[in-house]
């Protein structure tokens, strides 16, 4: 690599810093914003016009918070976590394009690489839990592991069922191939299975047990003030600007979807807003959902990946199979997952356990004896 | 004029150091702006208004460990998988059927996961 070319792609990626950044800024108040209007409540409203400005008041204060280190932390570790949380969510957009040409680095294994670096931030997680040396934090820190871990077969399945869509594991060709039809109506049991992993990676309520506070009080991050604190923070909203665009562009038809008349310049402006704006109603519908359910249990958590998700996800890449290789119509593959899908859930509600058990998916309390009065273990 | 594979990669370093600067700047604003008083009280790990127990380090339950293994096989199973989604339509059907097989091993394993109970957190 030459000078030239090192600079072209430092102004590139600091570019796209800028606008993750501006993002992040705008989804804080739009969240806040957003939870008060379901709660019948008014959200920020004092600082500058209907609290616009009220997330860089945020960021100033953090920033200028007391940084504690706890006297027992592991300090090496305790320091470098936050790092280890950012690198990686941010690392992922070097290859999430935003129109045809408007990409860092087209990477011809651009979902391979997305799910091999996404996953990282793991550690960082369960650094953070290791060098707070706090009860809670390794606790969350654990769970958090427990759960991204869990969570992320179920994603890597999903993904690769759109990548045999299209044979290809390019995002730029994924999203070509859904010119004529978007891919969660091809295949709504794998726009199911990576909206809700992608929901439990993000850690957001219903699945937020590893920082959940009235378990854990905060998880990893109840040692952390300041401006390590604020990092974690912005990878967090980083995180679920990255799974609601990835959402978009796997399964929503991306720019493509339905495709539009004009060419040249205007394209490109009006695929970048068709993108962005599909992108803003998946994050409206994360911000619902942690509007609406109450938080899962840690033993219903493992249950509904392990025992929902995971066969699931199988049978979504067997269905897939079977469909391309005998080059059958691709309305089979929807009505079939479709079905599955149904066959599954009323399956699960009405043989899982007792009466008050069936109230959730395939769950039972956490307590031996209730485990062992049943021979099945679902 | 660097291309293909030290590009991309190239561009990936670009962007982890680019993260690491500006992570590494706020944090020097922040030690150089924000106060900074030490107190003995203060610096304990925090504990909900009592004081926190002598041992640092607890100990952590199996369980943890389990899911971290199946973790390992499903992804070790995903490695296998991407590079056979790209080619399965163009080479020959054992290809495919063959792949069918590997995964209904692998579902085999989770249902005798399954029956043994080590699907279920306890």
């Amino acid at each position: 690599m030459n000078l030239q070319q090192v600079f072209m792609y430092s102004v590139g990626a600091s570019l796209i810093l800028g606008f993750l950044s501006l993002t992040v800024l705008f989804l804080t108040w739009l969240e806040r914003k957003f939870l008060a209007r379901l709660q019948m409540r008014m959200g920020p409203m004092r600082v500058g016009p209907y609290g616009t400005l009220q997330p860089l008041a945020d960021a100033v204060k953090l920033i200028f918070k007391e940084d504690i280190l706890p006297s027992w932390a592991d300090r090496k570790v305790y320091w470098l976590a936050p790092l280890a949380v950012f690198v990686p969510t941010f690392l992922v957009w070097v290859t999430i394009p935003f129109a045809r040409d408007l990409v860092l680095a087209n990477l011809e294994l651009g979902l391979f690489y997305v799910t091999a670096v996404s996953v990282l931030s793991i550690l960082g997680l369960v650094m953070a839990g290791w060098g707070s040396a706090n009860k809670w934090a390794i606790l969350g820190g654990l769970r958090a592991a427990g759960q991204l871990v869990s969570y992320e077969i179920p994603l890597i399945m999903a993904i690769l069922g759109v990548a045999m869509l299209t044979q290809s594991l390019n995002i730029i060709e994924v999203v070509d191939g859904q010119t004529r039809v978007a891919n969660f109506i091809i295949q709504p049991l794998g726009f199911f299975i990576f909206f809700t992993a992608g929901l439990a990676e993000l850690g957001r309520t219903p699945f937020d047990i590893h920082h959940a506070e009235s378990e854990v009080v905060g998880g990893p991050f109840v040692e952390y003030s300041g401006a390590h604190w604020a990092v974690f923070y912005l990878a967090e909203y980083i995180n679920t600007f990255t799974i609601a665009i990835l959402t978009a562009l796997l399964f929503l038809g991306g720019w493509r979807w339905p495709d539009m008349p004009l060419d040249g310049l205007s394209h490109s402006a009006l695929s970048v807003a068709w993108l962005l704006l599909k992108a803003y109603l998946v994050v409206i519908l994360i911000f619902w959902i942690r509007g609406t359910y109450p938080r899962l249990r840690i033993d219903q958590l493992m249950a509904f990946s392990w025992k929902v998700l995971v066969p699931l996800s199988f049978a979504n890449i067997v269905l897939t199979g079977v469909v391309l290789y005998y080059d059958w119509h691709w309305s089979l593959l929807t009505v079939a997952s479709l079905i599955l899908m149904a066959g599954f859930f009323l399956s699960l509600t009405f043989y899982s356990g007792t009466a008050a058990e069936r109230m959730t998916v395939s769950v039972h309390p956490a307590r031996p004896e209730a485990i062992s009065r049943r021979k099945m273990d679902l | 004029m660097a291309e293909g594979y030290t590009l991309n990669w190239g561009i990936v370093l670009i962007t982890a150091s680019l993260g690491v600067v500006a992570v590494g700047t706020m944090f020097l604003i922040s030690y150089l702006m924000a106060p900074r008083r030490f107190s003995v009280i203060k610096d304990i790990p925090y504990e909900c208004g009592i004081e926190p127990s002598p041992f640092r380090w607890s100990q952590i339950q199996i369980r943890y460990y389990v899911f971290a293994i199946l973790f390992l096989i499903f992804d070790v199973e995903a490695v296998f998988l991407f590079p056979w989604v790209l080619i399965y339509l163009d080479s020959i059907p054992a290809v495919f059927y063959e792949m069918l097989i590997f995964i209904a091993i692998l579902f085999f394993g989770v249902v005798y996961g399954w029956r043994k109970g080590v699907l279920q957190w306890r």
